[in-house]
C-alpha cells in the first residue's frame, strides 16, 4: 500500500481516501461524499491539465488539483 | 398511511403551512417546488443578503377537516450541509436553523445518490423540526435494477419517506397529503452532541447513514443515464471537441438571439411607436401630454424592446445549464478562466453579460472564490450588452453601406463583430490587471458536482426566463424610465425666458416647416440639456464629439440605450412631419467649418466609446448590491470611464 495525493492519480486509477489536510477544504468536500474510508477513481482530466473529475459515492465530482493535493489517499 | 405518527392528528387545526423546501443541488428541489405553485411565485430577497429569497403559495384540501389549506413554500438555495461555505448555504442553513415560522421542512433528495443526500438529511432532521424526505428519481434508480425500502428508510429516519419523480410529476399528491398529515417533529437524534470538532463528527456521521442505508437500498448500480453520461463526457470535455463544440454552441446562441430576437423587437417597437401616435391623436396639446408621449412612453418603449433578445439568452443558458452540459463547460474552461483571474464558473455571467449585465452580476453568485468572483463582477460590464447594440447598429449604419462585403461576410456584420469582441478581449485584459492588483486571503474552492445529462425541463427554464426579465424591466427599467423623464424635463425647459424670446423671433418670421425646426433645434440648445452639453463639450472635443453628442453621453451615463432616443429627441423635437430617419438627420450635420460631424472617426471613436465606458446605473447598484460596498462600483466607473476616454481618444486621433 502506498500513500499519495488524490492530485497524483493518474486517470483511470482507484484509490482509499485517507484524510484531508485542509480543514476549510474538508468541509465542503466532506459534504459532498469525499470522506475517508471511501473509494475514488479518477475520472477525467480537464483538457488542460487541471481541474480533475472523481468518481465517489456513486456520482462524478470535480475539483481543482489544488484542492484534491490536501487528500491523502492509498492506492489499492 | 405506513407512518403512525402522521395519523395520529390528522385533524390539523392549521389552514395555513409554512414549508420549507430543502435539499442538495442538482436533487430536483426546484423542480419540485415549480410543481407546487407553478406561477404563483415571487422572488425576492432574504433580509440584509443578496441571496434570492424565492416564494409561493398552493392550496390544498384537507380531506379530513374539509378545509382549504393555504402551503406557503419558500425554495432554500441547494446546500450539501448546513455548514455553509458560500452566502446562498449560510442563507438556507440560517432559515433551517433560526426561523420560527417554518412549519415544515420538505427535504428533497436525489434518490440515485442516497447516501450522499442524507448527510444533509440527517443534519436537518437533528434540528428537530417537522420533516418530509421526498426521494426524487426514484424512475432513474429503477431503470438501473436498484431497489430501495422506503418503508425501512422511513422507520430508520423516523420521518415520513416518500418516492417521487418529480420530473414527471410523479407522487405530488402523496407529498401534499404528507405535508398536511405530518405533526409531530422527528424523535430520532443521529448525532446530538454538537461540540465535538467538524471533521470527526462528519466521519460519524458518514459512519451513521452507512448502518441508516444497510439493508435498505441494494448495492449501487451504474445506471444507464451514467454511462450515457460518460459516453458524451468524453467528447463534450475532448481536449479539441470540447472547445469546438462550446464555440459552436455560442455562434448558434449568439445567432439566433440576434436573428430571432430581431421580429418580436420589430413588432414592439411599431407596436409602442403606433400608440405612441394614438395618444399624440387623443390627448389634448401640452407640457403634460408631451411628459407623457415623448417622456415615459419613450422610455418605457426602450425598456420593452429588450426583453425579447434578454428572454432568448437565458432560454439558451436555461438550457445549457439544466441538460447539465453548463458543468462540463465549466469543468473545461476552469484553467483558462484562472490564468485571467477568473474561475470556470464565470462563463455563465460572461455569456450573460451579453444580454445585459444586471442579472449576469448576479449570477456570479456561484463562485465559491471571493477574489474570482469580485473580478468577474468587476469586468461583466465590458461584455457588450444589448443595450449598445441599437447604439452600434445605428453608427455603424451611418460609416458602413449595407451592400460592402469583405469575401463571403457583410462589413456590417464584420464590424459588428468586431465591437463584441474588443469587449471580451478587454475584459479579459482588465480581468488580468485586477488579478495583479487585488489582494485577497479568502480560502476558496472550486469544487462541482458534474451531474448526469437530462432533457431540459421546459417548465423551470420558462419561469426562470420570467424571473430575469422581471428583473431586467424592474431594475433597469426604474432608472431608464426615470432618465427618459428627466432627459425630456432637461430638453423641455430653458432658464429665464430664453423660450419665449425665441419663439418671439421666429413668431415674426413665416411659419414654415423650416422655421419650426430651426426654432426647435434653437430651443434644445437653449434648453438645460443644451447648457449641460455645451458645459461638457470641451472635455469630450478631443475625442471629435460636439455639445449634442455630449447631451446623448450624459444621458447615456444612466442607460447606453438612451441614446439613440436621445439622439431621435435632439434631431426631431418639434419637427413632426419628419421624414428623414435619424441616421439621415445626423448624417447632414455639419460642423462649424462645414465637414459633416459623423464623419468615421468621429462615429468609431463613439462606438469605441461605448464598448468601455460604465454607462449603465442599474449595474453599478447591482454591483453595490452584490458587494455591500460603494468601492467596488466607484473603482469599475473610475476605470471603465478612464478606459473609454483613453481608447476613444486613441481612436479619433489615428482616423482623423
Amino acid at each position: 500500500m502506498q500513500q499519495q495525493t488524490l492530485a497524483e492519480l493518474k486517470k483511470g486509477e482507484s484509490a482509499t481516501i485517507e484524510s484531508i489536510s485542509d480543514s476549510f477544504v474538508s468541509q465542503k468536500l466532506m459534504e459532498m461524499g469525499v470522506v475517508p474510508g471511501e473509494l475514488v477513481v479518477l475520472e477525467k482530466i480537464a483538457p488542460l491539465g487541471d481541474p480533475i473529475a472523481i468518481s465517489i459515492s456513486g456520482y462524478t465530482l470535480s475539483l481543482r488539483k489544488s484542492e484534491a493535493a490536501t487528500v491523502l489517499v492509498s492506492k489499492n | 398511511m405506513l407512518y403512525s405518527f402522521t395519523d395520529l392528528n390528522s385533524s390539523s387545526p392549521k389552514n395555513k403551512i409554512t414549508v420549507a423546501f430543502a435539499g442538495n443541488p442538482n436533487s430536483g428541489k426546484s423542480t419540485l417546488f415549480n410543481l407546487f405553485t407553478g406561477l404563483k411565485q415571487s422572488t425576492g430577497n432574504f433580509p440584509g443578503v443578496t441571496v434570492d429569497k424565492k416564494t409561493g403559495t398552493a392550496h390544498l384540501y384537507n380531506e379530513a377537516t374539509k378545509k382549504l389549506v393555504e402551503l406557503d413554500c419558500i425554495d432554500l438555495p441547494g446546500i450539501y450541509s448546513l455548514q455553509p461555505n458560500t452566502e446562498d448555504e449560510k442563507v438556507s442553513a440560517d432559515v433551517l436553523l433560526n426561523n420560527n415560522d417554518i412549519d415544515i421542512v420538505l427535504i428533497v433528495a436525489d434518490a440515485t445518490n442516497l447516501r450522499r443526500n442524507l448527510f444533509l438529511a440527517t443534519q436537518i432532521i437533528d434540528i428537530g423540526k417537522q420533516c418530509v424526505l421526498a426521494l426524487n428519481m426514484i424512475d432513474l434508480v429503477e431503470q438501473g435494477g436498484m431497489q430501495i425500502n422506503i418503508n425501512l428508510l422511513a422507520e430508520k429516519l423516523g420521518v415520513p419517506v416518500l418516492p417521487i419523480s418529480a420530473r414527471n410529476s410523479k407522487g405530488i399528491e402523496k407529498i401534499k397529503k404528507a405535508l398536511l398529515t405530518t405533526i409531530s417533529a422527528p424523535v430520532t437524534k443521529f448525532i446530538s452532541d454538537k461540540n465535538g470538532e467538524m471533521q470527526a463528527e462528519n466521519i460519524l456521521r458518514y459512519k451513521l447513514i452507512d448502518k441508516l442505508i444497510e439493508n435498505v437500498i441494494t448495492e449501487k448500480q451504474i445506471l444507464p443515464s451514467e454511462k450515457i453520461a460518460k459516453r458524451l463526457d468524453k467528447i463534450l470535455t475532448h481536449k479539441f471537441w470540447g472547445y469546438f463544440i462550446f464555440l459552436f454552441v455560442l455562434a448558434l446562441i449568439f445567432q439566433s438571439v440576434f436573428i430571432l430576437a430581431e421580429y418580436p423587437m420589430v413588432w414592439i417597437e411599431n407596436l409602442f411607436l403606433w400608440a405612441g401616435n394614438k395618444f399624440a391623436e387623443i390627448l389634448p396639446e401640452g407640457k403634460l401630454s408631451d411628459l407623457f408621449i415623448n417622456g415615459i412612453w419613450a422610455g418605457l418603449s426602450g425598456v420593452v424592446v429588450f426583453v425579447p433578445q434578454i428572454a432568448f439568452l437565458f432560454l439558451f443558458i436555461g438550457i445549457l445549464e439544466d441538460t447539465g452540459y453548463m458543468a462540463r463547460v465549466i469543468f473545461i474552461m476552469d484553467k483558462l478562466m484562472r490564468k485571467f483571474g477568473l474561475n470556470g464558473k464565470s462563463v455563465i455571467p460572461l455569456i450573460s453579460g451579453m444580454a445585459c449585465a444586471v442579472p449576469a452580476i448576479m449570477s456570479a453568485r456561484t463562485i465559491g472564490n471571493k477574489k474570482e468572483r469580485l473580478i468577474t463582477i468587476l469586468v461583466t460590464p465590458l461584455m457588450s450588452c444589448s443595450a449598445r447594440l441599437p447604439v452600434f447598429t445605428l453608427l455603424i449604419s451611418m460609416i458602413i453601406p449595407a451592400t460592402s462585403k469583405v469575401g463571403f461576410f457583410n462589413l456590417q456584420g464584420l464590424t459588428l463583430m468586431a465591437l463584441y469582441l474588443l469587449g471580451f478581449g478587454a475584459a479579459l485584459i482588465a480581468a488580468l490587471f485586477l488579478k495583479l492588483l487585488l489582494k485577497t486571503t479568502d480560502k476558496s474552492f472550486f469544487i462541482l458536482e458534474l451531474p448526469i445529462y437530462r432533457a431540459p425541463q421546459w417548465k423551470s427554464i420558462a419561469i426562470n426566463i420570467i424571473d430575469k426579465v422581471k428583473v431586467f424591466v424592474v431594475d433597469a427599467g426604474k432608472v431608464i424610465l426615470a432618465v427618459s423623464v428627466i432627459l425630456w424635463a432637461l430638453s423641455s425647459f430653458a432658464p429665464g425666458s430664453r423660450f419665449e424670446e425665441l419663439e418671439k423671433k421666429y413668431d415674426q418670421t413665416q411659419n414654415d416647416d423650416s422655421a419650426a425646426t430651426k426654432l426647435a433645434a434653437e430651443k434644445l440648445e437653449a434648453s438645460y440639456a443644451g447648457i449641460l452639453g455645451k458645459i461638457i463639450e470641451p472635455t469630450i472635443a478631443p475625442l471629435g464629439f460636439d455639445w449634442k453628442i455630449g447631451i446623448a453621453l450624459v444621458t447615456s451615463f444612466a442607460a447606453r440605450e438612451v441614446f439613440v432616443g436621445t439622439m431621435a429627441t435632439i434631431y426631431s423635437v418639434g419637427d413632426e412631419a419628419n421624414t428623414l430617419s435619424i441616421r439621415e438627420k445626423m448624417l447632414n450635420e455639419k460642423r462649424a467649418n462645414g465637414a459633416a460631424l459623423y464623419s468615421v472617426a468621429t462615429c468609431l471613436s463613439l462606438m469605441v466609446f461605448y464598448v468601455f465606458a460604465m454607462q449603465c446605473m442599474s449595474t453599478l447598484a447591482v454591483v453595490y448590491r452584490e458587494t455591500k460596498s460603494w468601492k467596488w462600483p466607484l473603482i469599475q466607473f473610475v476605470y471603465m470611464s478612464i478606459l473609454a476616454y483613453a481608447a476613444s481618444f486613441i481612436t479619433y486621433t489615428i482616423f482623423n
